[in-house]
């Protein structure tokens, strides 16, 4: 290992140690929960123009289970993700939720069951409550005013139900489209580098909102990250991806070597 | 000018078609000059506008002597032709032929057949077939609008669109703002040309019927008559195009198969079976 990815593995050890309570709770619900995966990959792969986006992937994801996908830039995290709530379509392989092909299940209810967080918000014109009552309108119900008033509690926005969302900022749009996807009462929540259009600030915010969000919904989890430190502070486990394939999967310790050879 | 220069007709109207296609490329020229290219496009629709229009004007002379009913195949063959020109500006979306050929034969063709049957149209092919050879040609030409102004809209939201798969609704509803967008705007020439009609343009039927003796004021209401059956036929086509092209941007598991190319290189687009 060169000096400078010592370095690196040295700096992770640390965010390792210091890794918030929130995770270690997650850790200790999944040791206690090795059972059925909610989600698990099967040799999944996605190919498109000849090029390999993601190459046979198998990967379970336990109940409560907070997974970092970390690797560089194109190397197929995204596209990774875009599988699992078949907003793509793999070329061969396929994922179980909870125990049933996702192929089985229709695609309107699986995407409610598996919730999704795009690095930009994109808000719905009309106010936040608007934006809250998109998904369960979807399935022919409603939200009440008290869940709407539950959900903004959840995500810092207290009695902002009515504020129209094109006054909100960076970090408040992140809050709102959280909140949305709660609203949907998924299983699985995915999120793809939800942080890394924000500033400092409101990405402390929001990474702190993930782990009340994952405690409090007792959702599973799997998150896109260039950020190997991000990755640490959430995850219970990370996957790290190199050219779509899977180079190693384990606890941040466990995966460092490898995360520090792809700097 | 040319009139004084050539006594024959046929080479007066060479000579005309030379002097506004030499107009035409002319204007591409200054486009050209500002980076805009659109020559090859250009020319190739020159060559091909003056050999139909000859083919056809030559046919029209075989076929005014046959049975009415070949005006049908007339126009039906006008209908195909016109999905196949309306189909190429949606590239990108697939099964746009079928899309076009069945919003144009179904926009243009009802308004025809209904028409006709009221009496509007006369059954005699000097009147059937250039009547409704306008309306098809504006089906076509509203359909191109609103096929190429669905697939701008979706491309320019693709964010929004996949957002609103993730939260579990339906691919037409994802993408029903944009097709009432496209409808709306594929619209704008139709309205336009009934708003202004007989102040900013006075249709070439209506300069011929006078030619031929025609009441004036008649020849004035039977081209807003004209124009109205256009509007009409504009709009049915607008309608059954944006309905039925909602559908060709989707997978059967309700994918987003319709993106810019460079964005699909990226993610791809190809679909799978629910």
């Amino acid at each position: 290992m060169s000096s400078r990815n010592a370095k690196y593995a040295r700096k992770i050890s640390r965010i390792a140690e210091t890794q918030p309570e929130g995770v270690s709770i997650i850790q200790e619900q999944n040791h206690t929960a090795q059972i059925s995966p909610v989600l698990e990959t099967e040799h999944l792969s996605r190919i498109v123009s000849a090029k390999r986006l993601v190459d046979d992937i198998t990967v379970p994801v336990q109940k409560g289970e907070v997974l970092a996908v970390v690797g560089p830039s194109g190397s197929g995290k995204s596209s990774f993700l875009r599988l699992l709530n078949r907003l793509d379509e793999p070329t061969s392989g396929t994922v179980y939720l909870e125990g049933t092909d996702y192929r089985q299940i229709p695609p309107q209810e699986l995407r409610r069951r598996v919730g999704l967080i795009t690095q930009t918000p994109y808000l719905f014109p009309g106010t936040i409550a608007d934006n809250l009552r998109f998904g369960p309108r979807q399935q022919g119900g409603d939200l009440s005013e008290k869940t709407i008033t539950f959900l903004l509690d959840q995500v810092g926005l207290m009695g902002r139900a009515d504020s129209d969302v094109v006054n909100l900022s960076g970090g408040e749009a992140q809050r709102v489209s959280f909140a949305r996807a709660i609203a949907n009462s998924p299983t699985v929540l995915l999120m793809d580098e939800p942080t890394s259009a924000l500033d400092e600030k409101a990405k402390e915010g929001v990474e702190t909102l993930i782990l009340k969000i994952v405690r409090d919904n007792a959702l599973t989890c799997v998150i896109v990250s260039h950020d190997l430190a991000q990755a640490a502070r959430i995850a219970s486990r990370v996957m790290i991806i190199k050219a779509g394939r899977l180079e190693k999967i384990g606890s941040v310790t466990e995966v460092i070597h490898v995360a520090g050879n792809l700097r | 000018m040319l009139q004084g220069i050539f006594a024959n007709q046929l080479a007066l109207g060479c000579a005309q078609a030379a002097a506004t296609a030499l107009l035409a490329l002319l204007v591409m020229f200054v486009a050209r000059q500002r980076q805009i290219h659109l020559e090859r496009e250009t020319v190739v629709a020159l060559i091909r506008g003056i050999v139909q229009i000859i083919a056809v004007g030559s046919i029209l002379v075989l076929l005014l002597r046959g049975p009415k009913w070949t005006s049908v195949l007339l126009l039906a063959a006008m209908m195909v032709a016109a999905a196949v020109t309306s189909a190429q500006r949606a590239k990108g979306i697939p099964g746009t032929f079928g899309v076009s050929l069945y919003a144009i034969a179904a926009g243009s063709g009802t308004v025809i057949a209904l028409m006709t049957w009221a009496g509007v149209i006369d059954t005699a092919m000097t009147s059937l077939v250039p009547i409704g050879s306008m309306l098809i040609s504006n089906a076509m030409n509203t359909n191109s609008l609103t096929l190429n102004r669905f697939r701008s809209e979706v491309e320019s939201h693709l964010g929004l669109i996949e957002t609103a798969l993730a939260l579990g609704a339906a691919s037409k509803q994802t993408v029903a703002p944009y097709v009432q967008v496209s409808f709306q705007s594929s619209l704008i020439p139709a309205i336009d040309s009934l708003k202004s009609l007989g102040i900013v343009w006075i249709p070439g039927l209506m300069a011929g019927m006078l030619l031929s003796g025609a009441d004036p004021v008649y020849a004035a209401i039977y081209n807003f008559v004209t124009i109205s059956m256009m509007f009409s036929a504009s709009g049915l086509t607008a309608l059954i195009s944006g309905l039925l092209i909602r559908s060709h941007a989707f997978s059967a598991a309700e994918q987003l198969t319709l993106r810019p190319q460079a964005a699909s290189s990226q993610t791809g687009s190809r679909g799978g079976s629910k």
